[in-house]
């Protein structure tokens, strides 16, 4: 009899935590993130997106992280989440527009636990993500730099260190802090099926090399950055 | 016949209503390197090992054909013999939006 109670006490939390967590999703985080539906399919689409879309953060993101940082938010994107709308010119090149940087809602820690647990119950559908598609392994942070940025360009728009590298991209040494490894590498192999309108282009990089730079991030998240 | 209207109007119709203006495009994908005045001073060029180039200088784009221009937008700077910075944009643009990309660099450098 105790177990019965008990269990259906562990259920009804369960069912409670759930409902708490998609009550929470839609009024404090739907008016900027899109939390159903697709990804924007033409420019002006995604201009209107605010934020990044949600529904499929349980694919994208690591749950840890996700509770951590909503509780403090820090800014991933140097310029914002549309760099373009964020920037102005400036004396030797063009600059970001504090003024215009918005800043993430802050929530409590039971919050960011019950978002995070529906947030992880979000997973894409069309079969992008295959388990086990990074293989693990290391490299040194020498050569992954030479591939992310030597080979590949990468740092044009991604900073491997606090102010270091682009200033349009998020941020690439808390990368695999915040990703799962699987995701970036379908991703980075082709991130328009994720996101048509993305900024991120898709440099058909090889296998092998994906691989290597999957490798290279988990590295940079190893180092002790202040965001972190 | 009724599939075939259909299908006529999904290769007229929606690639017109998803393609984006050259000045859209640029906006969202070239300023970031290029500048929002297309002088080649954009967001990330601090730490640029090759500056991008000034789309606003006849001098600097004279070199260029149309074909080249193509070729360095939709298969990025190697195809040129450039640097990796540029991407290669072919999964983010049609060709149709390419040549109006085109035509948009040729006005910004008012080489034609």
């Amino acid at each position: 009899m105790r177990a019965l109670i008990l269990l259906a006490f562990l259920l009804f939390s369960g069912v409670s935590l759930a409902a708490d967590g998609e009550a929470i999703l839609q009024e404090r985080c739907a008016s900027c993130h899109t939390l159903s539906g697709s990804a924007a399919q033409t420019v002006k689409e995604l201009w209107e997106r605010k934020a990044p879309d949600l529904f499929y953060a349980g694919s994208k993101y690591q749950g840890e992280w996700l509770e951590r940082w909503l509780q403090t938010p820090t800014r991933i994107r140097p310029a914002g989440f549309h760099y373009f709308q964020n920037i102005k010119p400036g004396p030797k090149r063009d600059v970001v527009d504090k003024s215009k940087l918005q800043t993430h809602v802050v929530l409590t820690a039971s919050e960011a636990n019950k978002v995070r647990q529906v947030l992880m119950t979000m997973k894409e559908a069309q079969g992008l993500i295959i388990e086990g598609d990074f293989k693990g392994g290391s490299i040194s942070m020498s050569f992954g730099e030479m591939v992310f940025d030597k080979f590949n360009g990468c740092m044009g728009c991604h900073q491997i260190e606090p102010g270091f590298g682009g200033d349009s991209g998020p941020e690439m040494y808390t990368a695999a802090t915040r990703l799962k490894p699987d995701y970036m590498v379908s991703f980075i192999r082709n991130p328009q099926a994720w996101n048509p309108k993305t900024a991120m282009p898709n440099k058909h990089t090889a296998e092998p090399n994906i691989q290597k730079l999957v490798q290279y991030m988990i590295a940079l998240s190893k180092e002790s950055w202040d965001e972190n | 016949m009724k599939t075939n209207v259909l299908m006529l109007l999904m290769i007229l119709v929606i690639p017109s209503a998803w393609a984006s203006s050259a000045e859209d495009n640029y906006k969202t994908y070239c300023w970031q390197c290029h500048g929002m005045q297309g002088d080649g001073m954009g967001l990330n060029v601090r730490d640029m090992s090759v500056q991008p180039r000034d789309h606003t200088s006849k001098k600097s784009m004279a070199g260029r054909t149309d074909e080249d221009l193509f070729n360095v937008i939709k298969h990025g700077g190697l195809a040129i013999d450039k640097s990796v910075l540029m991407p290669p944009w072919a999964d983010t643009f049609t060709d149709d939006e390419i040549h109006e990309l085109v035509s948009y660099l040729l006005r910004l450098c008012q080489c034609r």
